[in-house]
């Protein structure tokens, strides 16, 4: 077994009275799509907001790209490699397609403290963008602005600056969120593509697109982990279907 | 070319040739109010780099006016004339102040921003008012700064030309900021801070080397200031007059290269036209004039989001 990218050591997060995070330990191998799934309720926001460095776990540890990260800041993990995206979109509006890709690559192309030089000129990024947007099918939009984009293609957007610089792991949280059914299936087909890539850690209520991806699936209930495995098992794993999956598959 | 390139090449031309223009029509007062423009056109550009690319009101602008100026004031009260000491300490000062109150108010958003840059300005201008040595609440006079044969700022014409040539250099530079890579990154962080976070970019050191840029172009507008009146004082510094800063930037247009010059060029010319305009009216009305500026400004607010450089954009 290869070494992981991602993991997570009994990490424990409370608010207040409520144990939003109870020693979860987890872990993403190079190339895997791990899905995180599970209520709502279950926590799974809290562990993801740890994992990017938003949130600052109360004991347990992250590593990531075989360094300790778990006091590191969110910004400083992004350039280790880190990528994300967000359960509710979060795009530059103002900003055209191209420039959201844009400024996602420079912020993994050195400092940005240079004060003269127009950017705008600069065909090698502008280039660079347009590659980003073509690898996630926006090419076509690349000067609309961001805000003019449906919901589908701004949910192309995001995954296009998550890529941008090259990440050794992809959060995705809830790509899938607010899209129609053939939006989904072209995302799932995106993903895909995508996993030879990076490793990614899939949180998703989509269950036929957690179960068309994932290699392999965590449940998540209470902030606890109640299940961790292949996705045929998990599908098959009767406190799983009680807890979560049962209403639907009966 | 837009018209709003011509408006703006326009108005340089003007600009340019101001001294002119007042020595033929022999209206030297008028170069003292055009002066006056220039130099807060600076300070307006210097704002804006903040407020409007990055998005951050800070309402304790004019601290640095006084910061600039107090740093002249002060040197020649003891006895140092010499420009060549007397600007580069004023600049180190206004970017040691930007810097300290960048690094503290930046941890701030929104209204508390507001209210912290407004309270490290206050600070400043108290402490002004307390330096009894130098003059307290009726502040300094001075003796210009000298460039000993370089130029003399004793020279009117002289004087306004070295002030427009700064802001000129002065929108130069914002005008390549605006378009750069830190141009971008401080504009982005306007747009979506925590977008620009989870791209990786540490967005407070930007926005804190963005505060230091504009504080040092804030200082040399107060540098110039003591210079152009040869008189400091606290009032230069009130929040009055980092509201009349805010004003300027609005009105002209946020976020716009330009804007902040027209901005200045209108604050002035109307404060100079509806005072005489009011008293003509009624005897001592003028000093009433912003009893008219008020509602300009709301209208401005209310139809021209963009403040005059949008109006320009909208003819085209």
């Amino acid at each position: 077994m290869s070494e992981p990218l991602l993991s997570t050591d009994r990490l424990v997060k409370r608010f207040g009275g409520l144990l939003a995070t109870d020693n979860v330990t987890i872990d993403v191998r190079p190339g895997e799509i791990h899905a995180l799934i599970g209520p709502n309720g279950a926590g799974k926001t809290t562990l993801v907001g740890q994992l990017t460095g938003n949130l600052t776990p109360d004991s347990g540890t992250i590593h990531f790209a075989g360094r300790d990260v778990t006091r590191l800041p969110a910004d400083a993990r992004v350039r280790l490699g880190l990528g994300r995206s967000f359960q509710i979109t979060s795009v530059l509006r103002e900003f055209s397609a191209l420039e959201n890709v844009a400024l996602a690559m420079q912020a993994h192309d050195g400092h940005s403290f240079r004060f003269l030089a127009d950017v705008r000129k600069n065909t090698a990024r502008t280039d660079a963008a347009r590659r980003g947007l073509a690898a996630v099918g926006l090419e076509p939009r690349a000067t609309a602005a961001a805000a003019a984009l449906s919901h589908g293609e701004q949910r192309q957007l995001e995954i296009a600056m998550a890529l941008a610089g090259a990440p050794k792991l992809l959060l995705l949280d809830e790509p899938m969120a607010g899209m129609g059914a053939e939006e989904s299936q072209r995302m799932v087909e995106l993903l895909r593509g995508l996993k030879r890539q990076c490793g990614m850690l899939l949180i998703e209520h989509d269950m036929d697109a957690v179960f068309a991806l994932a290699d392999r699936i965590t449940v998540l209930v209470y902030g606890r982990v109640l299940a961790s495995g292949a996705p045929d098992a998990i599908r098959a794993d009767p406190e799983v279907r009680q807890a979560y999956l049962g209403e639907e598959t009966g | 070319m837009k018209p709003g390139t011509i408006v703006a090449a326009a108005l340089l031309i003007i600009l340019a040739a101001l001294p002119l223009l007042t020595q033929a029509f022999d209206q030297r007062y008028l170069l003292s109010v055009g002066t006056r423009i220039v130099i807060w056109s600076i300070a307006a550009v210097s704002l804006n780099m903040i407020l409007g690319y990055g998005g951050l009101v800070s309402f304790g602008h004019a601290a640095f006016f006084g910061i600039g100026g107090y740093a002249v004031g002060i040197l020649s009260a003891e006895g140092i004339q010499s420009g060549w000491v007397q600007w580069p300490v004023a600049l180190g000062a206004s970017i040691l102040w930007a810097a300290l109150v960048g690094a503290l108010s930046l941890r701030t958003r929104g209204v508390y921003f507001i209210m912290i840059t407004l309270a490290f300005a206050q600070l400043v201008y108290y402490l002004a008012s307390g330096l009894a040595g130098y003059g307290g609440d009726d502040g300094l006079n001075i003796s210009r700064s000298r460039f000993s044969g370089l130029i003399d700022l004793r020279d009117k014409a002289t004087f306004y030309w070295l002030c427009f040539a700064l802001l000129c250099a002065t929108l130069w530079f914002c005008g390549r900021l605006a378009n750069s890579r830190f141009g971008y990154v401080l504009r982005g962080a306007k747009s979506n801070e925590l977008r620009m976070m989870a791209l990786g970019f540490p967005v407070f050191r930007y926005r804190l080397v963005a505060c230091i840029i504009a504080g040092a172009f804030g200082g040399l507008a107060g540098i110039l200031l003591a210079n152009e009146g040869a008189y400091v004082s606290p009032a230069m510094m009130s929040w009055v007059k980092s509201g009349d800063l805010i004003v300027i930037v609005v009105l002209g247009g946020i976020g716009t290269l330009f804007g902040p010059l027209y901005g200045a060029i209108a604050f002035f010319a109307l404060e100079e036209m509806l005072k005489p305009l009011l008293d003509l009216v009624h005897k001592g009305w003028g000093e009433y004039w912003q009893i008219v500026f008020g509602p300009l400004l709301v209208l401005v607010a209310l139809y021209a989001r963009g403040g005059m450089a949008s109006l320009l954009k909208a003819r085209g």
